[in-house]
Parts: C-alpha cells; structure tokens; sequence
C-alpha cells in the first residue's frame, strides 16, 4: 500500500515535469513578444529590450525552464506576474476558493441531479419519467456551457430578476467597501454558475448511472438477493446501487478534475474572480509565469484526486488491492 | 400418515405456462407443464437448453424478468387469454398462468409480500453460476446474515453464529475466519458451498437447484451433489435437481421429469424411467449419455434442432426430429398420459404402447442399460 503511494508520487513528479514543460515550449512558440507587450503601448526598442532583460525572457527556454523549477522548489515561488508584478502565488491563492466553491457546490448539485434522475429512469425504463430524462440528457450534453449561462443569465437573472447576473461575493470576511458578502450573499451569487456549471455534468451522470444500474439489475447476484425474499427496496439499496454505483466514484474524481478547464467558460460568464478567469486573462496578455501557476495548481490538483480516487476505490470495493 | 395412500405432494404443479413479450413476438417458453415433488424427496429435471426447465421454476417464484399478471380465470382457456395480454401491453414483459400449489396455496396467485415470505425461508434456489450469482462487494458472512434476518427474529450476532455453523456444515475450512471474506476469495466449487450454505439456512422444505454443477470442473460436481444429498438426507428437504445431464439425475433423483420445447415429454420414476423409458426424445437423451462400461462406437446424437419456442411446429413439438412420427403427430399436441403398466409413469407420445415399449427394450438393451439395473 505504501509502496503504492511512493511509485505514484513518483510517477506524479515525472508527469509534473511533463506538462509544466510542455507549457514552456508552447509558450515560446508563439509569434508574440510578452516583453512588448509588458512594456506598454509607446515604449522604445531600448525600453523592450530592458523589460525582457528584467523578465529574463532574453535567456534560452531551458534556461528558464530550470529557473522556474529551481524557484518552485527552493523557493516555493512561482515567481511574479508580466502584466501586473503581483506574486503568483497570492494570485492564484485568492483565485482557489472561488473556484474550489464553483467546482465542488457544482458537482454536489450535479449529483443530486443525476443520481434520483439516472436510478429511476433505470428502473423504470420507458416509462414517462425516463423519457423526460433522456430529452433532459440530450439537451445537457449537447447544449454548449457558454450558450446554457448565457440563457440561464439573461432569463433568471436580468428578465425575471429572481438571481444576480455575475459577480462574486466572499464568504466570510469580504473586503473593505465591498457591496456584499457573508454565506446568503456567496450562495445567492452562486446559483446561477453552480447550475450552469452542473448541467453537462448532470446529463452525463444521469445517464451513466441509469446505465449502470440498469446492467446491474441484471445482474445473478441481483436475482439471488430476490430469491433470497429480500423485498425490493433491499434489493434495490444492498445489491444494485452498492454495485452499480462504484465506477461513478471513479469518475466523479477524475471529472471534478476536468470540471476545473470547464470552470473557465462558467467563469467568463459570471465574471467570477477564480482559476478559469485568471488563466483567461494570463493567456491574453502572455503572462507566463501567471499561466504557469495556474497550471501547476491544477495539475496537482488532479494528480492527488487520481490518487485519493485509487485509494477510495480499493476502499470500497474488495476486489482491488493496491500492489 | 393420513387416512389417503398418498399425502398431499408438498409442490404440486397444473398445466404451469409462462409466455415472454419480446421484439419479435411472444415466447412460450413453458406452455402446459405439470409436476409434483413429495416432501423429502428429488425430482430431477432434464432437458436441452432453452426447453424452459429454469423458467418453469422462476415462474414459481415469481422470479421471472418483469413479471405481469393477469386474473385467473378457470373458464377461458389460459393461451388466447395470456397472448391476448400480452399483446396488449406495451412493455416487454411475462404473464404465468396455472397452478403451482406449495403445500396448497397456489403461489401464482400469492401476494408479493407472502412469496418474498416464502422465499428464502420454504423455497430456495441456486443456481447455475456461483462465481456470479454472490453479490461481490458484500462478504460471504453479510450476505448469509442478510438471509437469515431477512427471516427470522434472531440479533447480528445469533445469524452471524448461524451463519458460521451454516458455512461449517458445508465443508468450508475455518469457517468462522473465512466468514469475513469476499466471494471472489473463494474457489467456483467453495462458493456453490457458500449459495448452498446460503440456501439451507432457513432450513426449507424445498430446495431448487438450477444445474448447480454445470459451471464446475468434474470432480468438483460430484462433491457438489454428495453435498446436496447428504444435507437434504439429514435436513429432510424436497430438492428439484434441474439439469442437462440425466446421468446426474439417474444416481439423484427419485423422479424424472424430461422436458422438451417447452413440455414434458416424459415423467416417471427414476428405475422406470431407465428400464422403460417409453419417449422417442428420451431414447435420443440416453443414446447420448457417455458411459465407460459399454464400447459403442460413437454416441448417437438426436439430429436436428430444438425448435423455437416463438413459432414451434404445429402437432407434437419433437416431431420435425422424431424418427417415430406419423399423421397423428403432425395435427394433435401430445398431452402426457399414464402407462398402461404403471400409473405413474407419464409420457407425451402416440405411439402404440406396445410399440413403445418394443423400441425402449431395444433401445435398453443396446445401451446396455439392462444390465446395469439387474
């Protein structure tokens, strides 16, 4: 077990090193000069050429490339933003909650949606229930994000005026002059991102475990639980869902992991300050080591959820040992 | 004993049928099946896949696939009424019709909550697959105690107790360890013993035993039903054998039960039956037996195919691969009719009597089966 946690780790520092590196050539590939544009609209050759020195942009990629890392592990810095000089690691702190309440508010809603949704429409197949929900599936899975907020926005928000349009508001302790804030605030604020954010996710949950279910109401170990005299409900609880339910623990670890790249576009939307809207902003003004940052963050992120996600999985369900 | 010759049989099963709505029409997968299995006693039942032997026994549970019901109605007769139901529903779904009387009580009419009753505690079941049929996130230990509390007022601890001494009577080694352990740590022929141990633990009267070999190396098998005999001697249990295998039944079984498409084409008792087994379909079955005593060039086999249970042939079901068929066959369904010599032994065949048992001494006689009985 602990053998296991070591080769994973080290396996995460290698994938690490992967796609932080990757990052940097792609970086460095584009036609457009960061100094430049770090250095502002009316400067001179001489004022670029300073900027690029002070950046370090003037030094070969692998050379940065080992800067960066040697910054990141001696220093535990991930080094100063192009655009604005703010550290990095404050910038991507502040932008972690509001993006960690987004990802987890939306995928608790997510399955609230999806598991009543995906387990009746299982058991009754073609009935009116499941009918609706496939109308519901096809419509979550096809519709885009952008285009699900934007409604979402316009309608609930300006037209009926029941939500806010955008914006956020801190949880606990906002800001001096700040409009809002408190829990109520936060929630009310986050209705509309959190659902926009979760109906993708909702369609093809539900859809997942109807299908899960479904196969496992099949199952031998299913008819021997009834023939045992288990009433239904048993049935249904101990041996179907028990079952049928394990593979979408995988994958809600693995997903809350891909829902951190959607959380862009839900960001965008609502104008809301987290790690979609700053690796957004990083990415048009070339601000590397801010882009960088938020990379790394996310990266780790999903590399520990694959390992929490093993580790749960061998957890509840006996089958697997971890070798 | 009661004042009658015969007490009443503990599973008393009349014209039994169980039609399936599937996308390509209706399936009588059991159309006109009638059995009875005394207390204490094995009745073995053998056929092809598919002639509905499993069927005739989740009817009785109940355990079909999505079952639908329809009122019983003693005056029309049951096949254009279940098909005319059938038909009208739009799901895909089964409708049983007849009688399966469990001491009495017909358990087709049976309320949901009375059969979950019996199940598990009067009647149990195993089944063909045992590395698929235990639940694999629950340990061995669970899923016996679910079955006990499931019937009977005893606290975690006492079923646990149960199901440990339940696990010890099957021969399972260091029962009160491997109690705690998950089917998949368990060997194909140990978890039959787990199902078996499973099934037994309310002590029912009757056990059905869906070809509970058939997934299991040979050695193993033999263990598998000297396990069975031995706690059905000492547990007094009923046990419906069903199998593919006759050769399984003949050292089993007290009664045979051969099916074929759907019906039987044979029911006698087991010496009967293989002294006179008075069936064409019966005669194939035992031409393909393998046996080690006698030198036969090569097992005979029964040619051509069973028939769809969608559209089966007009007349007597075996008749397309009969060798026996004449007119009689091709217009009149066979209805199983007692013996002449013997009351008790029931066969679906027009055939002359006397021509049928010319055949089945034949046939004895080349088998070698003569022999063996004397």
């Amino acid at each position: 077990m602990l053998n296991y946690i070591i080769r994973r780790l080290l396996w995460a520092v290698v994938l690490f090193i992967g796609v932080t590196l990757i990052t940097y050539v792609l970086f460095f590939l584009l036609p457009a000069d960061p100094a430049r544009l770090a250095a502002g609209k009316s400067a001179t050759a001489e004022d670029v050429a300073r900027v690029s020195h002070q950046l370090g942009l003037d030094r070969p990629v692998h050379e940065q490339y080992v800067l960066f890392l040697k910054r990141l592990v001696v220093d535990h810095s991930l080094g100063r933003s192009y655009a604005n000089r703010r550290s990095v690691n404050e910038m991507v702190g502040e932008a972690i909650p509001v993006t960690a309440a987004l990802v987890v508010g939306g995928a608790i809603l997510w399955m609230l949606i999806a598991l009543p949704i995906g387990i009746l429409s299982a058991l009754k197949p073609r009935s009116l229930i499941d009918r609706g929900a496939m109308i519901f599936i096809l419509i979550g899975i096809s519709a885009p994000v952008v285009w699900i907020g934007l409604l979402l926005q316009y309608f609930v928000g300006f037209k009926w005026g029941l939500t806010p349009n955008a914006g956020y508001c801190d949880v606990i302790d906002p800001p001096v002059g700040a409009s809002c804030g408190g829990p109520a605030d936060w929630a009310y604020h986050m209705i509309l991102p959190w659902l926009t954010f979760a109906i993708l996710f909702a369609a093809s949950y539900a859809r997942m475990i109807r299908a899960n279910v479904m196969d496992t109401l099949g199952e031998d170990y299913v008819r021997t639980a009834r023939a045992k005299g288990a009433p239904e409900n048993v049935v249904i609880r101990r041996h179907v869902l028990r079952n049928a339910l394990l593979p979408v623990v995988t994958m809600l670890g693995l997903d809350i992991g891909v829902a951190l790249g959607g959380a862009i576009f839900t960001e965008a939307i609502f104008n809301l300050p987290g790690l979609g809207r700053l690796a957004l902003n990083s990415v048009l003004n070339l601000d590397l080591p801010t882009m960088q940052g938020v990379i790394v963050f996310a990266t780790l992120t999903i590399i520990l959820l694959n390992l929490v996600v093993d580790l749960i999985y061998a957890w509840i369900d006996p089958r697997i040992r971890l070798a | 004993m009661t004042a009658g010759l015969h007490e009443a049989p503990l599973l008393d099963v009349r014209d039994l049928r169980t039609y399936f709505k599937t996308d390509d029409g209706i399936v009588k997968a059991v159309d006109g099946v009638s059995f009875s299995v005394e207390a204490g006693k094995t009745l073995g039942v053998v056929g092809e896949s598919g002639s509905g032997k499993s069927v005739t026994m989740m009817s009785i549970l109940n355990l079909n696939p999505k079952p639908g019901r329809i009122a019983h109605d003693a005056e029309a007769p049951p096949r254009p009424r279940m098909e005319a139901f059938l038909e009208a529903s739009k799901k895909h779904t089964s409708v049983s019709t007849g009688q399966a009387l469990f001491r009495g009580e017909n358990l087709l009419e049976a309320s949901k909550r009375r059969l979950r009753a019996l199940r598990g505690s009067e009647i149990s079941m195993i089944f063909q697959d045992p590395m698929t049929s235990l639940n694999p996130v629950l340990s061995v230990g669970n899923q016996l105690v679910e079955a006990v509390m499931l019937h009977r007022d005893v606290t975690h601890r006492e079923a646990r107790e149960l199901a440990i001494a339940g696990l010890q009577e099957v021969g399972i080694p260091r029962a009160e360890r491997r109690v705690d352990d998950y089917p998949h740590q368990f060997s194909g022929g140990m978890r039959q013993r787990v199902m078996i141990a499973m099934a037994l633990i309310n002590d029912p009267a009757l056990l059905i035993a869906d070809e509970p070999t058939t997934a299991l190396d040979v050695t193993t098998q033999a263990q598998i039903l000297d396990l069975i005999r031995e706690l059905q001697a000492e547990h007094g249990t009923a046990v419906i054998l069903i199998t593919h295998d006759l050769g399984v039944v003949a050292e089993t079984a007290d009664d045979i039960v051969v099916m074929y498409a759907a019906r039987i084409a044979e029911h006698a008792p087991v010496f009967s039956l293989f002294e006179r087994p008075m069936h064409p379909y019966t005669w194939g079955l035992l031409g393909s037996l393998p046996r080690l005593d006698v030198e036969l060039e090569r097992l005979t086999q029964i040619k051509g195919q069973p028939p769809s249970l969608l559209r089966p042939p007009a007349g007597c079901r075996f008749r397309p691969r009969c060798a026996y068929a004449f007119d009689r066959c091709r217009g009149e369904l066979p209805e199983a009719t007692p013996a002449g010599f013997d009351p008790g032994h029931l066969d679906a065949c027009f055939l002359a009597e006397a021509r049928k048992l010319e055949e089945s001494a034949r046939v004895v006689a080349e088998l070698g089966l003569d022999e063996e009985a004397a």
